[in-house]
């Protein structure tokens, strides 16, 4: 038995029949071929899958596509404009908030996800909502740093506009 | 891991939701936080899911006639979020913070957990602390149950088959009342290797819940007898923890045996009434 979805992906509309045992991170990955969300431990510990759905940061390894029929959804790959990279993407390149890089793609979108509701988070707070998302290079340091230093972008081009 | 094939069907209402759950070999979907885990572990094989999660009357969060009233669609992050439960229920907003991870708690929600009575889960010992009602509706009709009467072991509750989760009722509490949710986290899950949950309200009454150290969540009233009236010092302290968990079979597993979880739920118990100390 396949449903059919309707979903927004990256703000482009997509329509599918699909098995409802798909996980939604194989209905990115492997008929979107989005393959920058990527599957760790499949799961749900991880965080490597984390992506938006209706702006809620979501491991989508325990999501079946189905759940998100009618649902507006963000990956890594729609969050820079206009060949910009957004604040985060730019802080984990300026601050080495990566190494091999798996992680990465899940820890911007929790990071997303935490400056939506709290724009100048504590290290404290960034630490807190990041404990969904595994790093297994780089001791968190830098990835803590390159959110704040997000944050500090996103307050300073918000103080130009 | 890919889950077993099943059925699906979304609904939009409550009724239609039960209507739909005549057959046999079903599960209600609702966030799948603990659901889907299981399922692609194929330890859960239905044969057909109910998705309730488009149900959006079940997500309201509201005051009505002096209760705070939780649809069983909320999820744990609009818990933790909403206005109304910081001002009433502060212990459901600290509480809500500390199930899973972010991520989780966009998806998780209160009925599924209710409903699923995992022995470490958060919220048993919350709405048993606060003396909640949950209310249920099945083929038969709507009924409303005490939370000290819903959970009866491992992952069972008193939900028949063919019944759902549709709200958690609290009476609102009278002002000066403290609350508390105190839980010791398993590192990697955050599941509650122990946590204890109290509410004193002004009068000296104290409800006292815990959760992960039984197979089910439960209000301990050897303890709150022990503390209940009482100032909050070192001596009712130290009385109601030798008074806890008395004929309480506590779990061991490969986490925590059954001597370091009884010191540990004890320890927490002792946090949580010194965070309630006026």
């Amino acid at each position: 038995m396949s449903t059919r979805i309707n979903v927004t992906v990256n703000g482009l509309q997509y329509s599918h029949m699909v098995e409802p045992r798909l996980l939604l991170v194989n209905y990115l990955r492997d008929v979107l071929r989005l393959t920058g969300t990527h599957v760790g431990c499949d799961t749900s510990s991880c965080g490597a899958c984390t992506i938006h759905v209706n702006g809620k940061a979501t491991k989508c390894c325990t999501l079946l596509a189905v759940q998100a029929d009618g649902c507006e959804i963000t990956t890594i790959e729609g969050l820079s404009h206009n060949g910009e990279l957004h604040p985060l993407q730019e802080g984990f390149n300026e601050c080495h908030g990566l190494q091999c890089g798996f992680c990465t793609p899940g820890m911007i979108m929790m990071a997303a996800d935490l400056l939506q509701h709290n724009p100048q988070p504590t290290e404290e707070s960034i630490r807190h909502a990041l404990e969904g998302n595994f790093c297994r290079c780089t001791g968190y340091q830098n990835i803590v740093k390159s959110v704040q230093y997000a944050a500090e972008k996103m307050k300073m081009s918000e103080a130009v506009h | 891991m890919i889950p077993v094939a099943f059925d699906y069907e979304k609904v939009k209402t409550v009724e239609e939701a039960i209507a739909a759950l005549s057959g046999d070999d079903l599960k209600i979907l609702a966030g799948g936080h603990s659901l889907i885990p299981a399922m692609k572990l194929r330890l859960s094989r239905p044969g057909k899911l109910i998705d309730i999660g488009g149900i959006t009357a079940l997500k309201d969060i509201k005051e009505e006639d002096g209760e705070i009233v939780i649809g069983a669609g909320a999820t744990h992050a609009d818990i933790m979020y909403h206005n109304l439960i910081r001002t009433h229920l502060p212990f459901f907003t600290e509480g809500a913070a500390t199930i899973g991870d972010m991520q989780v708690r966009n998806w998780g929600t209160i009925g599924g957990s209710l409903a699923h009575a995992d022995p470490a889960a958060d919220w048993p010992a919350m709405v048993l602390a606060a003396d909640a009602t949950i209310e249920m509706q099945g083929v038969k009709g709507r009924r409303n149950i005490k939370a000290t009467e819903f959970f009866t072991g491992l992952f069972a509750t008193v939900l028949e088959p063919n019944e759902l989760i549709t709200a958690v009722r609290i009476a609102i509490p009278p002002d000066g009342t403290k609350s508390t949710y105190q839980k010791f986290a398993q590192p990697a899950s955050r599941f509650a290797l122990a946590a204890c949950a109290v509410m004193r309200f002004p009068d000296g009454r104290t409800n006292i819940a815990f959760t992960g150290v039984g197979d089910h969540a439960f209000r301990d009233t050897g303890a709150e007898q022990a503390i209940s009236g009482k100032a909050i010092d070192d001596a009712s302290v130290e009385a109601a923890m030798l008074a806890a968990l008395q004929n309480v079979d506590v779990m061991s597993d490969h986490y925590a045996s059954e001597p370091y979880r009884r010191h540990l739920s004890k320890v927490y118990l002792k946090k949580a009434l010194m965070a309630v100390k006026s």
